[in-house]
């Protein structure tokens, strides 16, 4: 049996690359779909899957059953949303995650441990103290797009040693810039008198997806699908940096622009997220990692699947975090926490070797 | 002319169109042609005057380098000599200071990359990331510059790196992830996805620097067909003995300049090896392959000397005393 499951794996890796990502989008996507209708019918109200299956067809417009207002309303205005900017966040944490392991050649490399988060949560919280976010809607997400953005090339240009990146310098560069950033966070909570930005700002500290509303989803998922179609479409200038840039170069790929490129999407992504949930960690080391012990590296197929199964990893995360003490609510950055630590601790025991190396 | 190599993909017409020998060099593309030379000698590679230094120290020093269609070209030199900043100079890896690198007749410079990756390929000496591709994974590679954007590698392409793994002798690990190879089976499967960009130049660094002797000769043996087909290769070497049988003509660099250049015969003297590479050596015809052999006999006595002998057979393509120059940068090290 276990030797089937392994062949089958093997088997799985040779395949041609569209089959790959048909069959690996085809099983994520259902998956997708069912924890969705789970995680709509879980909660203080719960609502059978049935009901919350025909909700959503009646709202397409297809009236099969039966079902109460209230349950209409609780799916449409609470569960839905919040459940569709979950897993826009999976999406984007996902994906970021996966692009810059490539980037960085470095399996450690995740938006959370190097700091792109905390750049985008600091955009998050002075577009709120200044009141900016509250004139109009995109300046959340452009103001933690640029605090990811700008983070991401801080970290770069810190731990790229002639084009290389060694594990060790990488993650030091990761831990002064997420000490640095939390430091002038601190420092403007403190001085901020303001009570509801106050509380606002709270929020971003511990990543969730409480109260998470239609307007979060405008925000967030349309440039969340973008960055994540550009970083699909440069996937394979990506598998070709990860083998060097002199590699890459003689294959073709212009270096500078598409690593500028690769980094801004996955920032782009990241600041969309951090915009709408807050830190959620280590959901970009957990996903592409897992996912390459079967896919194989070739980013082709793991950037589009890191995608889906970020989404499921989310709502599924987030579902157990509302659902686990009811009434109350844990938030789902804390449940990524105690899954992600200990997955990054066994990498880096893995790693070791190389952590130490150069 | 270069015959039509009997592999050409026909996926993307701008490199058919490239590929088609008849196409070229009569198709002038409003470029004004380098020389006069007859249109059945133009070069597909031709470098310039070619300059680059790193810390104001100069690798390569006016460099000229021409390379026919059918044309395997050696370029041996000591350590150091240049030969690898050469090469990646010509692939575009590395931007050059001065000079000029024309493929196919036009300027490197004003090509854009990914068209250069479909005329030329380049066999990196070490790759150091390879990341847990497979070694089929690795060779498929070789078709991204044949795909547009929106495609993925279809039946077509699969053949094609099925094929390239069978000439290097590389089929037998093609699940194999790269980590689990040997560096000399590392660098047939590097060969393998060169063969499968299916380049009109290929330029290979040190090629056989990892291979047992049997491959060695199969892979040698491998390219000469190539070049037999039409290909252009522009390979460093430094076993002199297999830079004598298999190129047609050598490059002999040092110190960043070309120090002389022609048919093996004439580069390969026992004056010039001394004077060059600071070794005795005796130059004969191997009677069971009737090669040019070398044999290296001592290091020289005259290497540690100010003047090595032979200074007066030298005569660098540019005018200089080579020698001189030679051995003005070993009393330098000394």
């Amino acid at each position: 049996m276990l030797y089937a499951g392994v062949s089958g794996l093997r088997g799985y890796r040779q395949m041609r690359v569209s089959a790959r990502l048909a069959i690996g989008a085809a099983i994520l996507l259902a998956l997708v779909l069912v924890v969705a209708l789970i995680s709509l019918s879980l909660g203080p109200v719960d609502i059978p899957t049935s009901h919350v299956a025909a909700i959503i067809l009646s709202s397409i417009g297809f009236d099969v059953a039966e079902f109460a207002r209230t349950e209409q309303l609780v799916i449409d205005q609470i569960r839905l949303p919040r459940i569709i900017v979950g897993a826009s966040v999976g999406m984007a944490l996902g994906v970021a995650g996966a692009t810059m392991q490539g980037l960085f050649r470095n399996p450690m490399a995740d938006p959370g441990i190097i700091g792109v988060s905390a750049g985008g949560a600091l955009g998050a919280v002075i577009a709120i103290a200044t009141g900016t976010a509250a004139l109009f809607f995109l300046a959340l997400p452009v103001f933690a797009f640029v605090g990811a953005m700008a983070a991401a090339f801080l970290v770069y240009g810190i731990a790229a040693v002639g084009g290389r990146f060694s594990m060790a310098t990488l993650l030091l560069a990761g831990v002064a810039v997420n000490a640095f950033l939390g430091a002038i966070v601190s420092a403007i909570i403190i001085v901020l008198p303001d009570n509801e930005a106050l509380r606002e700002i709270l929020f971003w500290l511990a990543g969730g997806l409480d109260s998470r509303s239609w307007e979060h989803v405008r925000i967030a998922t349309p440039l969340i699908v973008a960055s994540t179609a550009v970083l699909l479409l440069m996937s394979r200038d990506l598998n070709l940096l990860m083998l060097g840039d002199d590699e890459a170069r003689s294959m073709g790929v212009r270096v500078g622009a598409t690593r500028i490129v690769l980094l801004a999407a996955a920032a782009l992504a990241t600041g969309a997220a951090v915009a709408v949930s807050g830190t959620i960690a280590f959901v970009g080391l957990i996903i592409p990692h897992t996912l390459r012990l079967v896919l194989g590296p070739d980013n082709r197929v793991l950037i589009p699947l890191s995608a889906l199964a970020g989404a499921v990893f989310v709502i599924l995360a987030d579902t157990v975090a509302r659902t686990i003490i009811e009434p109350a609510e844990f938030r789902v950055g804390i449940l990524t926490a105690f899954v992600g630590a200990p997955f990054f601790i066994l990498l880096l025991i893995k790693n070791k070797r190389q952590v130490y190396s150069l | 002319m270069s015959k039509h190599r009997p592999s050409v993909s026909d996926r993307n017409n701008h490199a058919a169109e490239q590929r088609a020998g008849e196409a070229w060099p009569e198709d002038a593309r409003d470029l004004p042609r380098q020389g006069q030379a007859k249109p059945d000698h133009s070069p597909t590679v031709e470098a310039k005057a070619l300059s680059f230094s790193v810390n104001a120290k100069q690798l390569l020093d006016s460099v000229d380098l021409r390379a026919e269609s059918g044309q395997f070209v050696g370029l041996i030199g000591p350590n150091g000599a240049g030969k690898t900043t050469l090469l990646r100079s010509i692939s575009n890896v590395l931007s050059y200071d001065q000079g000029s690198v024309r493929l196919l007749g036009e300027e490197l410079d004003k090509l854009p990359a990914r068209h250069v990756a479909e005329i030329l390929a380049l066999v990196p000496q070490i790759a150091p990331y390879t990341q847990g591709f497979t070694a089929f994974e690795l060779v498929l590679m070789g078709r991204y510059p044949h795909m547009g954007r929106f495609q993925v590698e279809g039946k077509e392409d699969d053949g094609i790196a099925e094929r390239a793994m069978r000439l290097t002798e590389t089929e037998s690990f093609a699940t194999r992830t790269l980590e689990t190879l040997s560096g000399g089976e590392r660098q047939r499967v590097f060969l393998a996805r060169a063969i499968a960009q299916q380049p009109r130049v290929l330029l290979l660094d040190e090629p056989t620097s990892n291979l047992d002797v049997l491959h060695q000769l199969k892979i040698l043996t491998l390219v000469r067909e190539l070049v037999d087909d039409g290909l252009t290769a522009v390979a460093a070497i430094h076993d002199l003995n297999l830079a004598a049988r298999f190129c047609d003509r050598l490059v002999l660099l040092a110190d960043g300049e070309v120090q002389t250049e022609g048919v093996p015969e004439d580069v390969l003297t026992a004056e010039t090896i001394e004077a060059v590479f600071g070794v005795e050596a005796a130059v004969y015809r191997e009677p069971a392959t009737g090669a040019l052999a070398i044999s290296l006999i001592a290091a020289a006595e005259s290497a540690d000397v100010e003047a090595p002998v032979g200074s007066e057979v030298m005569e660098a393509p540019s005018g200089k005393p080579a020698v001189a120059a030679r051995s003005e940068a070993t009393s330098g090290i000394r």
